[in-house]
């Protein structure tokens, strides 16, 4: 098995806990490259079947990429699709810096989700690599009544024994990518041929490596337009993933408050 | 679809600039303030691992408080960790060396936040555990050791941190060598390595420094480097806990993951503990072309050749080389509890996917990790080492962890929240698998033309067994020559069946292991409910150590079945010594002496107790006489 067999492994049968541990869950598709890497591993996990929904908490600021990268895949996959607006950012915490707010806008729309669908797991593909509040993150991680995490107490977790029984009003969030790098996402993407938005390949000299919102989301320089120049210029940056991601940067602790409050 | 790009699903010939390479998950341990936050920083910053922008905003981050540099902040990303300057869980880093790429844990010093230390380390492949060489070994660093343990880490390099501080003293270095060494002995554990660095100098971390001279041993790096990833044993026997089954289509798919061995199509799987069999059709995959074999680390998905009713939980095994079947063993556990754990508490049992209630049926032994004495008490607190004797209700298939490691350690819940974890001992209970598993088939009852009411006719009582059960020493084998000689007098049909007897003849073939003794008593309880059938009174006089055997017996024989517990304390036992055997067993020449070196498990509900302590042997054969008159004569009467 080489590294890429391990990591898909592990995912498979963390996927297949959530599903035998918990009635009530869906699957968060942002429509980037790991929630597809996501979706990919549940049809491993299930041999060709999602068999629960996965679900767009849209902001409606996307890519009008990523609308036409939803429509078809929702088709081609044959995925239950869940469809979830954002309240307006004026109901949002004023005391976040404005990139954290609007990020926020997706956290109150998830609860409002949650709530609506009485989902009682969230199936999240953040990745420990990504930010170093997310590489504190436990595999299953229960929120309390109000989504909240309490990250100062998390429960124990080893030897793949899981914590899946919770209080009734409260929700799991299962995180099946939690071990995985950006390099490894693109990876496996090529070695799966899995589909791509082609946002993430470079024209003209830059390139997202990371879809959020349009207003709060920027290119970064690079040249490179395919898989292979991707995985190349991954093995040589030290730039992280997120430096596109505004809300990160505004203040020391603002994707902190984002995360504690229920932010993916 | 034109935005999406398509992609070939072949991978083209510049494979070998994609290729993964090889990772090592290592943990950073020790005691808090031995150094491993700058430990961290320096491998990153002496690698040139270090993300853009990172060195700046740790030290914009420093500023803001008004303190000195601090590499800390690298992995502390908790505001409150920050402010506090304390790791409270644990977090993970990148970083590479020209040979491979590592994942670096960090686990937190604090005996507060133990539960995150084990979470970080139980992950790794191999653990990096610091001691501040001014300090010397603290208690974190001697529980650090044995936590390492009780994960199954087996890769260690102690790292004796500060060396500039105490004049990079060789002296000081081989002493705190010489102390750690003797500690990790003693709980089994060699480190690989002992390596005197200087983490705020960067002494032996990437490079050698000029005041360490006399250190001829690897760097940090090429000690990290000379480390392997921990690999699944594909060659140790089959283990594959079932996690489901699905019925997506008109396929009927087991899923689960292979703990251990291979599993391939035509193969005859034995399933644990419902003990049925079946044979591989097929292995299922989605997006890969179809395979005939599988290994350990794969999560598969296979059919059977027919449809058996099995459940997650079960353990997949091969017909040779099957788990243990048991519903009782020892766990030497961490305790992460808020109240002690304590004799007679009710848990959730995890073990693989399996997951039942269960007993803490006794505490042995509550391990000091400082000094590895044994603490008085009889409860484990928090955060404390104990060996806990655990009882299911059904069986359990499970293995040892020095034979199998990953079906061989199992966890506690309180139905919410993993209280512990430890690994799997069978030492003094017996494998009870050959006890429950039937091999001859096509055996059917003879419906006999003589009626249990005819026979107590005949009688004048009804037939029954009972069953005696104590410690050697206890009086059975006195009392029930006696109760016979008494019974036979007043005219019942009355017959013994003594251990040492039994030994000479039906089960001369069997010795004294853990699975002999199970079989002795598993032969004298089937041999007592024919008796007990035909219309006798059957004394049977066997330690019988074991709940296990004797439920067994107690089935064997149905409503005729007395357990009756004859009761002395081990130190009135020993004073007894009527045969010598405690004083042998004292010396070592009796392996698995009950009392002594192996288990007995008092019953819970014996019908009748008598106490030889405290009465005499008359009066105890008179209770039990006149518990016979009461029981069997009554019964006699009411067929009569």
């Amino acid at each position: 098995m080489d590294h890429l067999d391990q990591l898909e492994a592990q995912s498979v049968f963390i996927l297949r806990e959530a599903f035998n541990k918990i009635d009530r869950m869906a699957m968060l598709w942002s429509l980037g490259k790991d929630s597809n890497v996501m979706i990919w591993l549940a049809r491993k996990a299930f041999f060709g079947h999602v068999p629960f929904p996965v679900m767009h908490i849209d902001t409606h600021r996307k890519f009008p990429e990523m609308y036409a990268f939803r429509d078809w895949a929702v088709r081609e996959w044959n995925l239950k699709l869940i469809l979830e607006d954002c309240p307006p950012v004026e109901e949002v915490d004023p005391s976040l810096p404005p990139a954290a707010r609007s990020a926020a806008r997706k956290t109150l729309g998830l609860k409002n989700a949650i709530r609506k669908h009485a989902l009682t797991g969230i199936i999240a593909g953040i990745r420990r690599d990504e930010e170093a509040i997310r590489a504190k993150e436990r595999v299953f991680s229960p929120r309390g009544d109000a989504g909240q995490w309490d990250f100062r107490d998390q429960p124990p977790e080893f030897w793949d024994f899981f914590n899946t029984d919770l209080p009734p009003g409260t929700h799991l969030r299962i995180h099946p990518l939690l071990h995985w790098t950006e390099l490894d996402i693109w990876l496996y993407t090529k070695r799966e041929g899995i589909p791509v938005i082609d946002l993430y390949f470079a024209k003209n000299g830059k390139r997202y490596r990371s879809l959020g919102d349009k207003d709060i989301t920027n290119p970064v320089p690079s040249t490179a337009s395919t898989l292979d120049e991707i995985i190349a210029e991954l093995k040589a940056t030290r730039t992280p993933e997120r430096a596109g991601r505004a809300m990160d940067h505004e203040t020391e602790d603002a994707f902190e408050r984002l995360r504690a409050d229920g932010y993916m | 679809m034109a935005k999406v790009l398509p992609i070939p699903s072949t991978p083209p010939q510049s494979a070998a600039a994609s290729m993964p390479r090889e990772q090592l998950r290592t943990v950073i341990v020790g005691h808090v303030d031995h150094g491993k936050s700058s430990l961290v920083g320096r491998l990153f910053h002496d690698t040139g691992s270090l993300p853009e922008g990172k060195f700046e905003a740790i030290k914009a981050m420093c500023e803001r408080r008004g303190m000195p540099f601090e590499w800390a902040f690298l992995m502390d990303s908790f505001q409150s960790e920050r402010d506090q300057g304390i790791t409270i869980d644990t977090a993970q880093i990148w970083f590479k060396t020209a040979k491979r790429d590592y994942v670096i844990i960090d686990a937190p010093g604090h005996r507060e936040f133990i539960k995150n230390m084990i979470t970080g380390a139980s992950s790794a492949d191999a653990a990096l555990l610091l001691i501040d060489a001014g300090h010397g070994v603290q208690q974190q660093s001697r529980f650090h050791g044995y936590l390492l343990h009780l994960l199954g880490i087996r890769q260690i390099a102690v790292l004796v941190n500060k060396m500039d501080l105490v004049g990079w003293s060789q002296a000081r270095f081989d002493e705190i060598v010489g102390t750690y060494s003797a500690y990790l002995g003693g709980i089994g554990v060699k480190a690989d390595h002992f390596i005197p660095i200087s983490a705020r100098e960067g002494a032996s971390i990437a490079h050698r420094h000029p005041d360490l001279s006399w250190y001829k041993g690897p760097t940090v790096i090429e000690a990290l480097d000379g480390f392997r990833p921990s690999l699944r044993a594909s060659e140790l026997p089959l283990r594959l806990p079932i996690q489901d089954v699905y019925k997506f289509d008109e396929r009927r798919i087991l899923v689960g993951r292979i703990e251990s061995g291979r599993l391939r199509v035509g193969d005859r799987l034995l399933f644990s503990p419902s003990n049925k069999t079946a044979v591989v059709s097929s292995i299922e995959g989605w997006n890969q072309p179809p395979i005939l074999e599988a290994h350990a680390g794969q999560s598969v998905g296979f059919t059977l050749d027919e449809q058996l009713f099995v459940e997650r939980g079960e353990i997949v095994s091969h017909v040779d080389n099957p788990p243990v079947e048991t519903n009782v063993f020892r766990g030497r556990l961490f305790w992460l509890g808020r109240t002690p754990l304590k004799a007679g508490d009710q848990y959730r049992l995890k073990l693989a996917t399996r997951e039942v209630p269960v007993t803490i049926q006794n505490i042995e032994r509550v391990i000091d990790a400082d000094d590895l004495s044994m603490l008085q008490g009889a409860e484990v607190p928090r955060h404390g080492i104990g060996e806990v004797i655990l009882r299911a209700r059904g069986m359990l298939a499970l293995d040892e962890s020095a034979r199998l490691a990953r079906t061989g350690r199992f966890a506690v819940s309180d139905g919410q929240n993993i209280l512990a974890g430890g690994l799997i001992d069978m030492h003094g209970y017996p494998d009870q698998r050959q006890l429950v598993t039937v091999r001859a088939t096509n055996i059917y009852m003879e419906a006999h033309r003589v009626t249990a009411p005819m026979r107590s006719a005949r009688h004048g009582h009804a037939g029954g067994v009972l069953w005696f059960t104590g410690l050697s020493g206890a009086g059975k084998s006195t009392i029930a020559m006696e109760v016979e000689r008494r019974l036979f007098n007043k005219g019942y049909q009355v017959y013994v069946l003594d251990g040492d007897n039994v030994r000479h003849g039906l089960n001369a073939n069997l010795g004294f292991s853990p699975e002999d003794r199970a079989e002795n008593i598993r032969r004298v309880g089937e041999v007592a409910a024919l008796f007990a059938d035909a219309g006798l009174i059957v004394i049977t006089a066997f330690i019988s150590p074991y709940r296990a055997d004797r439920q067994r017996a107690r089935s064997a024989a149905g409503e005729s079945f007395h357990e009756i517990h004859i009761r002395a304390d081990l130190a009135t036992c020993e004073s007894r010594d009527p045969k010598g055997l405690y004083k042998k067993a004292r010396r070592g020449e009796i392996s698995e002496f009950t009392g002594i070196t192996a288990p007995y498990e008092e019953p819970e509900n014996a019908e009748l107790v008598v106490d030889t302590a405290r009465e005499s042997i008359e009066a105890s054969v008179q209770a039990i006489v006149d518990y016979v008159e009461r029981r069997f004569a009554q019964q006699a009467h009411g067929h009569g």
